[in-house]
């Protein structure tokens, strides 16, 4: 597999978590381990360049993939990534335990809506624990990443995928709903 | 290692899978591992054999099927939720494939995992049966299709033999009115009582062991749904009954 740009062998042992093959096996510890149980977010890392679960998954499932993570987000270190950059600049965090998982987590909802709604903010980030902020600052810095990325990346066709579809979530709050026109 | 001692298998075709299946003792399938994975790592699940079907090519369609939508094995919920496919045949399934976790799980679950794991607060479950889906299901012994009445047993159980991989689910068109409506502490939780509607028909989730159909004049009759921390058997039922004014009220 390769993990920020780099091969490296599968670990031997088929039981081998993702998450501690990266902090263990590779001393990635940018990669963070709470609930180990896919409800904390603070171990996503990118697969193929789409946010998942590094707890969630075995190393060698990753086998043949790509694999970024929180030290492979700005190659060189000498200028932040524009995610990070946000985090930075609006406070997005404060003990910065939950902080590697909501960047990366947030690099895939802003390749998924460059242009995010408040609501598609809030769903983003929804699936990521915060026990420090209250989530003002790191929906703030979410809002700051897409405009600093904006210049990155190509206009969005007038008719883009997002925000067409009529059975979009009415609320983003405990209830869900969709329904139709 | 936090998972219990298994032995792996990554097979490559849907005949090795069945066969693997078919010769090991106690074996699990793992799909999107977003139910399994868990259960591994707090070892409340400890399988003798993992079948990963991860590296099985050819498994992750989405297509129209009989006016319907199938969908394949290694079809993630995420690639469910942005298919036009979906969007324009089944808008019910896209709209419920929303409500089940977040991106980042939905990136790699699957909408077969989420069926075969018949969790009984699942979105999918109630929704193919609300429509009068079927699956797939295949072993070395042959193919079959299980209708959605037939499919769910109980609790995490379904009429699935351990010697057979679902293949594939299919959703009909959906009809209209449609809705799915659901209560849950937090958004991604687990749903604490929900409704899908299609047409005329109604299914009930997270009040009982499975999915249930039921009638919107009445919908909690006959129901005992468990009590929690999270809620009541009491309050379970007032949420089915609001939810399915609301969903046919539209
Ligand atoms: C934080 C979090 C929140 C969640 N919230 C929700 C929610 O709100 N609603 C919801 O419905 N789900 C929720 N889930 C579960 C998630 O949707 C799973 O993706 C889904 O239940 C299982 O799909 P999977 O592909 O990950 O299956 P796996 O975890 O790989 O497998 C689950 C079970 O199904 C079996 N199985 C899987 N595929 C097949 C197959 N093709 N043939 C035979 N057996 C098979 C496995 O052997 C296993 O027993 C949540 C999960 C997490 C981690
Ligand atoms: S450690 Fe993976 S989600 Fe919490
Ligand atoms: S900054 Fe401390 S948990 Fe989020």
């Amino acid at each position: 597999m390769k993990v920020n740009g780099f091969a490296h062998p599968a670990p031997s042992d088929p039981r081998r978590l993702l998450s501690d093959h990266l902090r263990h096996d590779l001393g990635l510890t940018g990669t963070h381990v709470g609930c180990e149980h896919g409800v904390c977010g603070c171990c996503t890392v990118l697969l193929d360049g789409a946010p998942v679960r590094s707890c969630l998954m075995l190393a060698v499932q990753a086998e043949g993939h790509d694999v970024t993570t929180i030290e492979g987000l700005a190659p060189g270190g000498s200028q932040l990534h524009p995610v990070q950059q946000a985090f930075h600049e609006c406070h997005g965090l404060q003990c910065g335990f939950c902080t590697p998982g909501f960047v990366m987590s947030v690099v895939g909802l802003l390749a998924q809506h460059p242009h995010p709604t408040e609501e598609q903010v809030d769903e983003g980030i929804a699936g990521n624990l915060c026990r420090c902020t209250g989530y003002a600052s790191i929906r703030r810095a979410v809002t700051r990443a897409a405009v600093l990325l904006a210049p990155l990346t190509p206009d969005p066709s007038p008719l883009g995928g997002e925000g067409a579809n009529p059975a979009d979530r009415s609320s983003s709050g405990g209830e869900g709903a969709g329904t139709s026109p | 290692m936090k998972p219990p001692r298994f032995e792996y298998h990554a097979p490559s075709t849907v005949e090795e899978a069945c066969a693997l299946l078919a010769s090991l003792e106690d074996a699990k399938v793992l799909a999107g591992g977003q139910s399994l994975m868990p259960l591994l790592n707090f070892r409340l699940a400890r399988p003798s054999h993992l079948v990963d079907i991860n590296r099985v090519g050819g498994l992750d369609r989405i297509y129209e099927r009989d006016g319907g939508v199938a969908v394949q094995a290694l079809a993630r919920q995420a690639a469910v939720e942005d298919s036009e496919l979906v969007a324009r045949a089944c808008p019910l399934l896209s709209a419920a494939v929303r409500l089940v976790a977040h991106r980042v799980i939905r990136n790699r679950g699957t909408v077969c995992g989420s069926i075969a794991h018949s969790d009984p607060a699942s979105e999918l479950p109630a929704v193919l049966l609300a429509l009068g889906g079927h699956v797939v299901a295949r072993s070395k012994r042959g193919e079959r299709r299980i209708e959605a009445g037939e499919l769910f047993a109980g609790v995490f159980e379904t009429s699935i033999a351990p010697d057979e991989l679902l293949v594939e689910a299919w959703f009909p068109k959906s009809p209209k009115p449609f809705a799915i409506l659901e209560e849950s502490r937090r958004h991604g939780d687990f749903a604490l009582a929900g409704v899908v509607r299609a047409g005329d028909r109604l299914a009930l989730f997270g009040v009982a062991p499975t999915p249930v159909l039921a009638g919107a004049k009445d919908p909690a009759r006959g129901l005992q749904p468990s009590g929690d921390l999270e809620a009541t058997p009491e309050f379970r039922l007032h949420l089915v009954r609001v939810l399915t004014d609301k969903a046919f009220a539209a």
